[in-house]
Parts: C-alpha cells; sequence; structure tokens
C-alpha cells in the first residue's frame, strides 16, 4: 500500500465521534453575515447595496483579481449594511449583512436530488461555469479552484487526483461526502478531466475508511480512466504534495505548484461543488463541516449555508459541553483556536474541535535534545529545530536559505518533540515574516 | 652545548627575517586610516545599539569623521552632551537635538480590559500578534508577553505585573529604539523628553469606532476630538478614531488632560505627583484640580 516518502506522523484518528452520522441541513438563521474575504486572494468585490432584496444563488461580491472567488448568496433576503464583523480571531474582516426572509431560490437552479449525468459543455465552458460558481479548494487552504484548471503556458497537466484523504484527526465531514454522495463525485471527476484534457484520474483514500474505498471503488468500475487508491495511515497525507507522492510517486520542487509534474489536486468537496456549480447551476453557498469531540452531546456531519453564525450550528450539535477546553476551527494538528464562536461560517471552515480542559493544555517546554524526531517527522524534509531556533533569534535570510517557505503548517514536528518544544510557534511566526520580506523585494523588483 | 647554539642562531635568524619581511609587507600594504576615528570612538558610549541608524559605535564615528556636519548624526545614548565631545574632536558644531524617550501608548490595564481568552502559546508578542487579537478584545493594545522589555539593552523597561504593561525608566532609557522596532503592534514612540521629563501624550493607539474601542477597554480614546477643540496651540490631531499629540507642538498646558473623558491622556512627572512612578500615573481629577491652583 502506498504513501509518501518523507517523514510523517501517526496521531491517534478519533474519528468514531462523527464518523457515519449522516450529513444534516442546518436550519436557517434570522441573520446572517457572509464574510468578503473567504479564499486566498484579494477580498471580493461587493456588488449589492443596502437594501437590495436578494434570492439564494445571487452574485453578492465579485472575485476581486485574477486569484479570488465569487461570493454567492446563501439566504433570500434584504441587504441591511456593509460592514466589518469580527472573525474568529478577534481580527476585522469585510462582510454583507443580511435578514433572512423566507428560501427563494433563483430559478436557474436545478433544486431536484436527481443525478445528471451527461455533461456535453466544452472545456472552456467548464471553467467558466466553475469560475462564476466561486468555487474554492474545500480542503483548507481555499484556493480558487479554477485557477489550477488553467495551466500556465508551456505546462500539461497528466492526471488529476482527487483528495479523500482526510489525513486530518476528527473530521470526517469528507468520508461521510463519498458515502452519501459518491455517484456525483464521480461525475464530478469525469467534469474535470473533461475541462483539464486528461483521461487519467485517481483517488487516493487512507485505509481507516475501509465503506468509502469500496464504495468509490463500485463506482469507479463503471467509470472511465478513473482509479482508487487505498492509501497507508499517515499524516499529513492530505497535503497536496504528500498525496502526489503517495499516489504517483513524483516530488513537486521546492517552491513549485504541482502542475509542475503534470498533477491537479482537488478535495472530494470541492469536486461535489464543482458538480453541483456544473449540472446543476448551483453557486458554491454550503459546504459540509464536522462537529465533534470527546464531550459533545450530538457529533456530526452538518451542511451549512456560509453566514450562518457557528453558535447555531454549535447548538444543533448540543451546545458548548461544560468541560470544554478549547474551541479549534478545523482538525487538531492544523486547526487553530478560536476565541469568538458568533463569527459567520464560511468556505474555510471545514469543522469545529471542541477539545475537552484535560486534553488541551499545552506542556511546558523543556531544553531541545537534539534527537532530531522533528528532522524525521517533517513531510518537507526541513530542519524544525534550526528553522525555530532563528525564527526566535529573527535570522530571516537564513531562515530563507534553510526553505521555510516551503513548510506547510503541519504541525507534525511540534507533534513529535519530545521535548514539548512550541516548534511550530516560531516556523510559522518566521514563515509570516519572510514570506513578508520576499514579497515586498518581489514589489520592489517590479519597480 | 653545540646543539643548543645552533638551535639558538637558526631560530633567531629565522625570526630576524620573517620579522623584517612583516615588517616590509606591513609598510607595503598599510592601511591608511583617519587617526580622529579612534578618538571619536572612545567618546561614544560603545553600546553598539544602532540606535543612530549604523551597524555600531564605530560605524557612527566613521561616518561622522567623513561628515561636512553633524546634522542628521546622533547618538540616542550619549545624546547632546556626546555629540558636542565629538564636534569638539573634529572642529564642527553639533546639531541641537531634543532627548528623547520611549513612550508606551497603551494604558490597557488588567482592571480597564477585560479578558476574553487565556493565551497559552509561546510568550512572545509578535507569535501572539501574528495569531490573533491577544487575549483582550483590543486588536491595536500591548500583548503583555514583554518583547519590548527582552529588546533593551538597558534594562530601562520593565513589566508592570500590576497593569501587565511594560513601564519605561526615564533615567535609563537612552531612546535607541529597540523597543519601537520589538513590538509588534507600534505602541512605543520615541517623543520628546520634555522640560524636566515632563511630557503629555495621548495612551491609546486604539483606531477603532469609539463605542468598539470603549467596549474592549475602558481607557481607549474614542477620539471624540475634545482635547482637540480645547488645545490652544493646535499641537493635537484626531486621526483614525484616535488623537495624537504633536510634542513639537504641545506646551503643556495640560488643558487636553482634563477634558478627556476617558482619561486617555496622561501628563506625566508634572507637580506635585511624586515623579517616582513615571508612564504610570493614574488620572486622578482631585489632583488635577491641585496642580491647576499650583500653578495659577
Amino acid at each position: 500500500m502506498n504513501t509518501f516518502r518523507i517523514g510523517g506522523v501517526h496521531p491517534h484518528d478519533n474519528k468514531q465521534y462523527s464518523a457515519h452520522q449522516p450529513i444534516t441541513e442546518c436550519p436557517l438563521p434570522e441573520k446572517a453575515i457572509i464574510p468578503l474575504v473567504q479564499h486566498i486572494g484579494a477580498p471580493s468585490q461587493p456588488v449589492v447595496e443596502k437594501g437590495q432584496k436578494v434570492k439564494v444563488g445571487e452574485l453578492l461580491a465579485k472575485a476581486g483579481g485574477f486569484v479570488g472567488a465569487n461570493i454567492h448568496s446563501p439566504y433570500s433576503g434584504t441587504i441591511t449594511k456593509i460592514d466589518t464583523t469580527i472573525d474568529a480571531w478577534g481580527m476585522k474582516m469585510p462582510a454583507i449583512f443580511m435578514d433572512v426572509e423566507g428560501d427563494e431560490w433563483l430559478p436557474e437552479i436545478d433544486r431536484t436530488p436527481d443525478v445528471i449525468r451527461e455533461c456535453r459543455l466544452e472545456p472552456k465552458e467548464i471553467i467558466d461555469k466553475v469560475t462564476a460558481a466561486g468555487i474554492v479548494g474545500l480542503g483548507g487552504a481555499c484556493f480558487p479552484t479554477q485557477v489550477k484548471l488553467m495551466p500556465p503556458p508551456g505546462k500539461k497537466a497528466e492526471v488529476l487526483i482527487v483528495n479523500g484523504v482526510e489525513c486530518e484527526p476528527y473530521l470526517t465531514c469528507d468520508h461521510q461526502l463519498m458515502l452519501e454522495h459518491g455517484e456525483e463525485l464521480m461525475i464530478g471527476i469525469q467534469i474535470l478531466m473533461r475541462a483539464l484534457g486528461i483521461e487519467h484520474a485517481i483517488i487516493g483514500i487512507e485505509k481507516n475508511k475501509p465503506d468509502a474505498i469500496a464504495r468509490m471503488k463500485e463506482l469507479a468500475q463503471k467509470s472511465l480512466g478513473v482509479e482508487v487508491k487505498p492509501l497507508k495511515l499517515k499524516y499529513p497525507q492530505g497535503g497536496e504534495k504528500q498525496l502526489i507522492d503517495a499516489c504517483i510517486g513524483r516530488q513537486v520542487p521546492s517552491g513549485a505548484l504541482p502542475i509542475e509534474v503534470g498533477a491537479v489536486v482537488d478535495n472530494v468537496a470541492t469536486i461535489y461543488a464543482v458538480y453541483e456549480a456544473v449540472q446543476k447551476n448551483k453557486p458554491l453557498i454550503s459546504r459540509v463541516m464536522t462537529v465533534t469531540g470527546a464531550s459533545v452531546a450530538r457529533p456530526g456531519n452538518y451542511s451549512v449555508r456560509f453566514g450562518t453564525p457557528l453558535t447555531q450550528v454549535v447548538d444543533l450539535a448540543g451546545g458548548v459541553p461544560e468541560d470544554t477546553g478549547k474551541i479549534i476551527g478545523g482538525g487538531p494538528m492544523m486547526g487553530r483556536a478560536m476565541n469568538n464562536i458568533d463569527m459567520p461560517t464560511n468556505k474555510r471552515v471545514s469543522g469545529l474541535l471542541f477539545l475537552r480542559e484535560s486534553e488541551s493544555r499545552r506542556v511546558e517546554p523543556e531544553n531541545c535534545i537534539r534527537c532530531a524526531k522533528c528532522v524525521t517527522a517533517c513531510p518537507m524534509g526541513l530542519e524544525p529545530y534550526l528553522l525555530s531556533k532563528q525564527a526566535q533569534m529573527q535570522m530571516w535570510d537564513e531562515m530563507e536559505q534553510h526553505d521555510v517557505m516551503d513548510c506547510i503548517d503541519c504541525g507534525c514536528c511540534l507533534f513529535t518533540c519530545p521535548s514539548h518544544r512550541p516548534l511550530l510557534d516560531y516556523i510559522r511566526m518566521g514563515k509570516a515574516t519572510v514570506g513578508g520580506i520576499i514579497r515586498a523585494r518581489q514589489a520592489a523588483q517590479k519597480k | 652545548m653545540k646543539l643548543i647554539l645552533i638551535s639558538l642562531i637558526v631560530l633567531g635568524l629565522t625570526g630576524l627575517v620573517a620579522a623584517v619581511l612583516l615588517y616590509l609587507i606591513a609598510q607595503k600594504f598599510r592601511v591608511e586610516e583617519d587617526p580622529r576615528i579612534d578618538r571619536v570612538q572612545e567618546v561614544l558610549p560603545g553600546a553598539n545599539c544602532g540606535g543612530c541608524g549604523f551597524a555600531g559605535c564605530r560605524a557612527l564615528a566613521e561616518a561622522c569623521v567623513k561628515a561636512d556636519t553633524l546634522d542628521g548624526l546622533l547618538c540616542p545614548v550619549g545624546g547632546a552632551p556626546t555629540m558636542e565631545k565629538v564636534g569638539a574632536i573634529l572642529g564642527l558644531a553639533a546639531a541641537a537635538a531634543d532627548p528623547k524617550v520611549a513612550v508606551v501608548r497603551c494604558n490597557g490595564t488588567c482592571e480597564a480590559r477585560p479578558r476574553t481568552s487565556e493565551y497559552d502559546g509561546v510568550k512572545s508578542c509578535r507569535i501572539q500578534h501574528n495569531l490573533y487579537v491577544g487575549e483582550t478584545a483590543c486588536p491595536f493594545g500591548c500583548l503583555g508577553c514583554g518583547d519590548c522589555v527582552a529588546a533593551c539593552q538597558f534594562g530601562a523597561l520593565g513589566m508592570d505585573p500590576k497593569t501587565g504593561l511594560p513601564v519605561v525608566d526615564d533615567e535609563k532609557c537612552t531612546a535607541c529604539g529597540k523597543c519601537v522596532k520589538a513590538c509588534p503592534r507600534g505602541i512605543i514612540e520615541l517623543r520628546k523628553k520634555g522640560p524636566k521629563n515632563r511630557r503629555v501624550y495621548v495612551d491609546c493607539v486604539n483606531k477603532d469606532k469609539g463605542a468598539i474601542a470603549r467596549k474592549a477597554c475602558m481607557n481607549a480614546c474614542i477620539g471624540c476630538g475634545k482635547c482637540q477643540k480645547e488645545c490652544g496651540f493646535d499641537a493635537i490631531t484626531v486621526e483614525n478614531n484616535v488623537a495624537y499629540i504633536d510634542s513639537e507642538k504641545c506646551r503643556l498646558c495640560r488643558k487636553c488632560e482634563s477634558a478627556c473623558p476617558t482619561g486617555a491622556i496622561h501628563a506625566i512627572n508634572f507637580p506635585p505627583r511624586k515623579p517616582a512612578e513615571p508612564a504610570q500615573t493614574e488620572n486622578k481629577p482631585a489632583e488635577a484640580v491641585q496642580t491647576k491652583e499650583a500653578q495659577a
């Protein structure tokens, strides 16, 4: 069975809490706040005005640039204001405020549960539809999908890799999506293969989801060119570069994009969104997210329209458990502790994890014993102990030379450190600083 | 005996040849250096803090010797007396410079700023600032991890455990600017030290609208502009919902201090207040009235 070559760790997957919970629709809120920054790239530019009535699926904001995404209205109602709101970490972000009235959809959106198999669109038309629907990578990075579908000149995509790994512990939304919407996923894959002009797709799934592997294999038999690859259990297999290595044995060079080795990687949730956009004219207005944790009353997978306050989703899952120490947005490895759950859901939020007080405490760090466990664990082949020290000493040039920009923030180093050193904290700070320096340099060169 | 003699002669001759060679090479490749550089370096404090903008004291000394005037060259640690000495050596007039001091522009004490979360990560303002708003709801205020204290080479900064804010020691602070660079939120500013260390400044940098700022911190500047109206010298500007007092224009009349409804403006080292705890004096109305009478 395949896996990636360098590094990796084995955290307990803890998926038992919410696994196999059917996807439940979250009820509509009375008031919604739709953030204008839900993706990597420039903030979207609002195209609606205060007091305007909108229907579900209407365009609210246009992409702010080539790397950007449209945002559509997940509700029908009236725009009350365009202002700033506070995100999960207390920082300000621009947003559109709405009063929700009823649930009236745009007529062109097909809301029937029928699976539409036929797709005779040209690649250009598919890409246009994906762009219009505002689809971004729902695996976590939220990189606009249409950018991936348009390889730069001279580069050719050879294989589509479908990310059904879900290596992040606790999260189960992708797993459930594969079980419930397998057929739609297959059609989505065919649409993307058509858009990219390729004949081969590989679905990578970790072996802790045997039912998903069986289901996808069964469907793949009827689907031309699609292959299911069960993968060994290892974190961070869902990382783009790790998954490419695990599936086709190619390593993406430092600083390059997957297209360099002929691969395009998309998450299953993204592919489902592509299916809905192309076949049903439904823009990206909702996603499946996992609410889980050892003490949560009703852990499960919830389909949530963007802009619903997280508190409403939490109430659906039985409220905040009393022994909660930390609330993590996303999974325990990559996610970040949040200090405000009044914030609205958006394309980025793949899960909400309630850690108990006893689980959430950090251990007091001790001295580095130079065991190099972090070096062994780093899936990007970096030296975390060195980078963290350099960040501490503010040696930005040296950090850049040691490829800090390759760090994928997976947290393997921190997870494996026997001295509980806060390696990732420092590296992330260094990466942000070095990234700023590089951008400033590039801007200066352009001038 | 013979052996000893031979070794002595051989070693002696080798030494002599080497000495002659070294002398000739030293003559040939001698580096001409202005002897004044050494003399200037001697009068500089030797802290190598980089506060002057050069790599160290030697670099500043070189720059001083090369320069035609001393304008723009200032050792913040030594201040005007040192620059006068430098001027005396070089025969140049030392530029007049007002002594400056670091001022922490946040008064978000533990009582004034309710905690909204608990930070569990590395004790570093820089990291905390990259992660989120901080332990309180104010996205502009002091994070209290003490990056500035760690950056200070002169022991002029310390954390006050009561308020959770850094305190500047006027006597020790040399205005080298290290703390200004270390603070990720840009709270610390170098301001004119003022006569008898008297300073008036706005103790807040919160750019949020008044209501939001006040909700996060009782001591926040709400940008109401009362101080601006009160000021007779045009020293106060209100921009982005926060007031700023230009220390060049301020005449230390302290009208703004009594006008401020949130107590965000601080006047320090004025009599009869004790100058023991600079930058931390409470804004007590009773005292303020007293000082007014004393002045009158």
